[in-house]
């Protein structure tokens, strides 16, 4: 019995923050942000580097063969430096779909390039997670039909793209027939964006079941954006506690007041079993198939909410240059917004967990 | 990351499984007698485990793992895991730590055996969140202590037959450091007691009144001036125990069972669309009560350290279930304000009951905000507010 993180998961947490703090922190995001460029490519490349870009992919095809809970412990990392790097889709959700759906060919094509880094696959199921706008996507004989909105790790080089059937398919980023429609969020971090699918020529991914493997890549994708605001949550509290205690008003240490310490106790003490939370369902999905869809419901919805509440607290506890740009806290700010919406906001999320328990009508 | 269990611990599931079998008619509740079933439990090493064979106990080896199985397994069989109470949970392992031999010897096994109850005498009407402060007078006079004060929020004082008790003995010493920690017999004259009514409509405390109390000087724990060390050694041990994730699940699962009974304008609660989410968002909460509970399982059996996960499961856990048991009284809306002998009653007034005992719980043991001020200095190291300058 053992309920932890082993030696090796530290150390690979610590070399992802080792690695991400060198890139420049927040300056990389704020450069970011603000350029032209839609991909990091040094970033991305320093991720295939760690082995980060193949954390799940299997050693024979030339990934590193770790577990989805070590996926999370990344995506932590990833959210506690805002940094504009792909991972849920590329490096988790679309190796889960090849893996579970896809065909020897298709694996021995595909995940040595997502491993490598090479190829970016961005995933396209917010059709089948909660469709906006009359967004979905038909396949007729062979080819695609419709629209996908809000592509995970959407700045990519391959899609992978759910039907309303909930089958999978391939799509190169350069078909012909297909549209890409860069959207605008929040949070300059992760680029998303629309595809139109106008008879788009896609290779489906039919070696499994695809309804399980969509079911896989939603479970663990929740999971993934879980542990992103569990890490941008954690940052963002210590930064308030760390602003707290230099800040000095009325002759003494806004820390030292009760009202100031409050607001970061119950951050904390809302946070704290959020980290149990997610290294269960990280867990889960590796081993508890049973529990695996309705904790990852859970971990998505509670950790939006108390990301919610910890990046509107934290940015209260810095006063108004909480507001400002200055100390760019709102990087966090935007990207617990942005995993709050993405792959199903709490209200829908735990619609489905009671759902998936027997409990709805 | 391994949640199975090894094959030795399967094995000793096992064997708490077959105990049960064995002997559930001699249950309390299934026939059986307490005191007799708390004897037969010691035996058998299911209460009263590592505590040496010299003093009552069965004298087995600390193993966190072995205590959770047999919580686990007897609350699975819904049968009694044995005596409880101040005396056994905070006082046995006080003597243990500081008692003397004599002590050890003369209180530990009748405490184990149930054939001694204890009440704990520290808060006082102007000594709450701020316990030093407590007034209550102890003058030692030739071969023994005078007590005079009064003391509050004494749960089974009326039952008890001993008080273990927090007295201010010298009274020039800062106030940490002035305190005893007395253990007497509560049919010494010129102790009264008074039972206080709470919201519940139940007298789940007492306050006790000390006039010219005489205590033998030898029934000290500890030195003079030592009583506050004494007693937050067992402080620790009730902030935890206030917040069981384990009773929560059973609690929750008896909130889904009252929504898929209950009915609101003849469909079942359970199928209306904005409940139910805050059926699910309570859940998700105790989930992550639970994670953290196991984390801290698994920290104490591999002696490692998870302070901050320790520290928040007094606030997060009486909060939630507050929470939790007024949501259920929203579900039986007009219904849910039955309490009490009257017809239509559900679940015995238990919602209402539990709702306003845990705001007590939420007060009690340490405030919700006392519980801040620990988790904003100790957990995340904020500084603590300066003292006022004396008048």
């Amino acid at each position: 019995m053992e309920f932890g993180l082993s030696e090796e998961q530290v150390m690979l947490q610590d070399a992802l923050a080792r690695f991400l703090a060198g890139t420049g922190g927040l300056d990389r995001t704020r450069a970011f942000a603000g350029g032209r460029d839609r991909r990091a490519p040094d970033v991305l490349q320093g991720l295939a580097e760690l082995g980060v870009t193949g954390l799940i992919i299997p050693e024979v095809h030339g990934g590193v063969g770790l577990s989805l809970l070590d996926a999370a412990l990344a995506a932590e990392q990833l959210g506690r430096f805002v940094a504009p790097a792909p991972f849920a889709a590329t490096a988790v959700m679309a190796p889960l779909a090849l893996l579970k759906a896809g065909d020897a060919g298709q694996q021995a094509t595909w995940l040595p390039k997502l491993a490598s880094g090479a190829t970016v696959a961005g995933v396209a199921l917010s059709e089948v997670t909660g469709p906006r706008d009359g967004a979905g996507v038909e396949a007729r004989d062979g080819k695609l039909h419709g629209r996908a909105q809000f592509v995970v790790d959407y700045e990519a080089d391959l899609y992978i793209v759910a039907d309303r059937a909930r089958g999978l398919h391939l799509v190169a980023a350069d078909a012909p027939g297909l549209t890409r429609t860069d959207f605008r969020t929040i949070d300059a971090t992760r680029p998303t964006g629309e595809l139109v699918l106008d008879g788009v020529p896609a290779e489906p991914l039919k070696a499994g079941d695809g309804p399980a493997a969509v079911r896989a890549m939603i479970d663990a994708g929740r999971v993934m954006l879980a542990a992103d605001t569990l890490g941008a949550a954690q940052e963002m509290l210590d930064q308030a506690v760390a602003y707290a205690k230099g800040r000095v008003q009325f002759g003494r240490s806004i820390a030292t007041f009760q009202a100031v310490k409050h607001m970061c106790a119950e951050m904390a003490a809302s946070l704290e079993p959020c980290r149990s939370l997610v290294w269960y369902a990280g867990h889960a999905l590796d081993h508890l198939p049973e529990e695996a869809p309705v904790m990852a419901c859970h971990a998505k919805a509670h950790l939006s909410e108390v990301g919610t509440f910890v990046a509107r607290t934290a940015t209260e506890v810095h006063g108004g240059m909480g507001f400002t740009d200055l100390v760019g806290l709102h990087y966090w700010f935007k990207r617990i917004g942005f995993n709050r919406q993405v792959l199903g906001g709490p209200q829908a999320v735990r619609a489905e967990a009671a759902a998936l328990q027997g409990l709805a009508a | 990351m391994d949640l199975s269990y090894s094959a030795e611990y399967e094995a000793f599931r096992a064997e708490v499984r077959g105990f049960l079998e064995t002997h559930r008619s001699q249950a309390p509740g299934q026939g059986g007698n307490g005191l007799t079933w708390q004897k037969l439990l010691i035996e058998n090493g299911y209460a009263a485990r590592t505590i040496p064979r010299e003093y009552g106990g069965y004298g087995g080896e600390p193993d966190i793992l072995k205590s959770r199985i047999i919580a686990e397994e007897f609350a699975g069989a819904q049968l009694s895991p044995g005596l409880g109470g101040q005396g056994i949970s905070m006082l046995v392992p006080t003597l243990l730590e500081v008692g003397s031999e004599d002590q050890k010897r003369q209180f530990i096994g009748p405490t184990l055996r149930g054939e001694l109850l204890w009440c704990q005498g520290y808060s006082e009407p102007n000594a709450g969140s701020d316990l030093a402060a407590l007034a209550t007078k102890g003058v030692l006079e030739g071969d023994h202590w005078m007590i005079n004060g009064q003391k509050i929020w004494t749960s089974t004082a009326h039952l008890a037959d001993w008080i273990f008790c927090l007295v201010r003995t010298e009274p020039d010493a800062p106030k940490h450091e002035g305190i005893s920690f007395l253990l007497f017999d509560m049919k010494t004259p010129g102790i009264e007691i008074r039972p206080l009514v709470d919201m519940t409509g139940a007298a789940n405390f007492n306050e006790v009144f000390f006039t010219d109390v005489r205590v033998p000087a030898h029934q000290i724990v500890g030195r003079r001036g030592e009583g506050w060390k004494v007693a937050n050694a067992i402080l620790r041990h009730e902030r935890g125990s206030l917040a069981d994730p384990n009773v929560m699940q059973s609690r929750l699962n008896a909130l889904i069972d009252l929504m898929k009974a209950e009915t609101l304008d003849g469909s079942r609660v359970i199928d209306n669309p904005i409940y139910r989410d805050r059926l699910m968002a309570i859940q998700g909460r105790v989930q992550a009560l639970r994670c953290n509970d196991l984390r801290l399982l698994s920290a104490a059996v591999n002696r490692q350290s998870a302070p901050l996960a320790g520290m928040v499961v007094k606030l997060q856990g009486t909060e939630l279930r507050h929470e939790l048991e007024g949501f259920a009284i929203d579900v039986m809306g007009e219904l849910g304000l039955l309490y009490g002998d009257t017809p239509r009653l559900r679940g015995g007034g238990s919602w209402q009951r539990d709702y306003m005992y845990f705001l007590g719980l939420i007060i009690g043991g340490g405030t919700s905000q006392i519980q801040k001020n620990i988790i904003a200095e100790r957990g995340l190291d904020m500084p603590r507010e300066p003292k006022l300058a004396k008048a």
